[in-house]
């Protein structure tokens, strides 16, 4: 069940033309980062093989790539996630999942499943732009692991708030607006606190953007794991229950 | 356990009557707020295999209300409703199995093709792998939509939308197939075949759908219900409503007009009214007295030449149902 409902999630994504407008572009802009850091790599690398312990290609060219490109898909991802559920309520065909022996669960998880497949295929598409290197010299493979780990996390987690929203409104826009709001709140949170460690702490553990620069560095910790998985779970939690609500007397 | 013996295929009225006991849908005090606005109150009934249930009622009664709890759209606030046996509330999965649902709006992915769509629902429904297939092709069949199977749903006219929708409510072969307002929006044709789809569903299948149509009723259901302000009104059969349609009133005119004190005292006449040239209402408490009338004119040359039994519409009977102040729900017949 929830393989089928993922399964015309995904085909409905990739029969909208907005699907692969948003592919072509992020992997366009991508693509002009990624360039200009290489080069930019080739411009100064005699100078930075003079440096004790410097950076390597992988710390100057796919770091930085893979930091921006948590920026620009945060910009999108709404994009993406806006119609998942928004679409069902508007056409009325939410009422064919909810007659259907399916639970509310499965629903859910249907639809995040369909998301997290397309950006997982985004995801591997960006993964192959830093693997060319590997043609003309060597990376640090582990760094690039974390980094890519990274960025699948933080996506699963765009793909996850943007369910929730999406499961609150008919509109499509407005989900999409409402979750690049929470995810920009999220990613700049820990802006708030500097200069008081007594909170800062705490608004730096709910940043998005905290934990992901954490992973890109190569530092693989659970914490940082553990808090992309707390806010996936919750989002799915809470779309379960707000589909719920709609069936319940209020 | 029901559901081997309700996919045998069964026609004929003798054996329509031996199966009336095979209960599909029970519904038992079934109550439902919108804060407190009540919008079902107390709402009981039961459906057998072999009807087809009339769901009649202005807009906004609660016919929608309740079908949406019936096929687990909607929580009831109180009640408890049982599909094949199975408790909706307690085991909603292995109830859904046996329920096909239309909405008032067909729950179409316009993006997809008619078999991409009906292949999902199979899916949906737990069709298995190697019946998804022979399933879709069936319900195409049964819904006249064979060659539309590659086009695009959004290019498909309301009409054909509407079909859509039927085949998608009985591609699993429910037990139950429930239909709220089918017909709206389709033209004089289309009418007639849905209407005449939902006859043939209601042979091996139970049915209810709502409408506020009511020659709908007269033509597809053996069974009527009318919901007012959330409760039932009415409740019997598709006959006994006909037999509230009799006005027990004949419109009679003559070329040789008698007076009206000549016609009340023919025989079962009760009252007699004078209408414009020569024509009279009449009316009868018990016995029809058109054979009287007849005979009385022809004896005194009253030159009878016009004698209609007035009936009743649905209109009528439907108003005073749900205008009435002190409605109780009949018992059935």
């Amino acid at each position: 069940m929830i393989a089928a409902i993922a399964g015309r999630e995904l085909k409905s994504l990739f029969l909208s033309p907005l699907a692969w407008s948003i592919l072509a572009v992020v992997m366009f802009i991508l693509g002009w980062i990624f360039l200009v850091q290489v080069d930019s790599f080739s411009v100064l690398q005699s100078r930075l093989a003079s440096v004790p312990n410097g950076p390597g290609v992988t710390d100057w060219v796919v770091a930085p790539m893979l930091g921006d490109a948590g920026v620009i898909l945060m910009l999108v991802s709404p994009l993406i996630t806006m119609r998942l559920l928004s679409e069902e309520r508007r056409a009325r065909t939410l009422g064919l999942l909810f007659s259907s022996p399916v639970s509310m669960t499965e629903i859910v998880l249907g639809k995040y499943l369909g998301a997290l497949v397309f950006f997982m295929i985004m995801l591997a598409l960006i993964a192959i732009m830093p693997l060319s290197l590997l043609a003309g010299t060597s990376l640090d493979l582990g760094m690039l692991a974390a980094g890519l780990l990274a960025l699948a996390l933080l996506l699963a987690t765009f793909a996850a708030a943007g369910l929730f929203m999406s499961s609150l409104t008919e509109q499509p826009t407005v989900a999409a607006v409402s979750t690049f709001g929470m995810l920009l709140l999220l990613w700049i949170i820990d802006w708030a606190g500097t200069g008081r460690p007594q909170v800062g702490g705490a608004f730096s553990y709910l940043s998005l953007a905290h934990h992901y620069q954490a992973l890109l560095k190569g530092l693989v910790s659970s914490t940082d794991i553990v808090y992309f998985l707390l806010v996936i779970v919750t989002f799915l939690v809470l779309s379960i229950r707000r589909l719920d609500r709609d069936r319940l007397p209020h | 356990m029901a559901w081997f013996a309700l996919s045998a295929p069964s026609a004929g009225r003798a054996k329509k009557k031996q199966m009336a006991n095979e209960t599909l849908i029970r519904v038992e005090q079934l109550y439902r707020y919108y804060g407190h606005y009540c919008a079902v109150n107390n709402v009981s009934f039961e459906l057998a295999k072999g009807e087809v249930l009339g769901f009649l009622g202005p807009n906004g009664a609660g016919k929608s209300s309740t079908m949406q709890m019936i096929t687990g759209n909607l929580a009831p606030s109180a009640g408890r409703i049982t599909v094949a046996g199975t408790d909706l509330l307690d085991h909603p999965k292995q109830a859904k199995r046996q329920l096909g649902y239309l909405p008032e709006q067909p729950p179409l992915y316009r993006e997809l093709t008619v078999d991409e769509y009906l292949g999902y629902c199979a899916r949906l429904h737990g069709v298995s792998r190697g019946e998804r297939a022979s399933a879709v092709k069936r319900a195409k069949e049964r819904c006249g939509l064979d060659v539309e199977g590659p086009r695009l749903i959004n290019n498909l006219s309301k009409g054909y939308q509407q079909r859509v929708g039927i085949a998608q409510a009985i591609l699993h072969n429910p037990a139950v197939v429930i239909l709220d307002e089918p017909t709206v929006g389709l033209d004089p044709i289309q009418i007639r075949e849905i209407r005449a789809l939902i006859r043939e569903l209601g042979e091996d299948h139970g049915v209810i759908l709502s409408t506020h149509i009511l020659p709908e009723v007269q033509g597809t259901c053996s069974q009527v219900q009318i919901i007012h302000q959330g409760r039932l009104v009415f409740s019997d059969s598709t006959d006994s409503l006909e037999h509230r349609l009799r006005a027990h009133r004949l419109i009679v005119a003559f070329h040789n007009a008698p007076t009206v004190d000549e016609l009340r005292q023919v025989t079962g006449v009760t009252d007699a009214q004078a209408l414009a040239e020569g024509r009279f209402l009449v009316d009868y408490a018990d016995t029809d007295p058109a054979e009287a009338i007849v005979e009385r004119a022809a004896a005194a040359g009253w030159r009878l030449h016009e004698l209609t039994p007035e009936r009743r519409t649905l209109e009528q009977i439907f108003v005073e149902l749900t205008t009435a102040e002190h409605n109780q729900p009949e018992e059935a017949a």
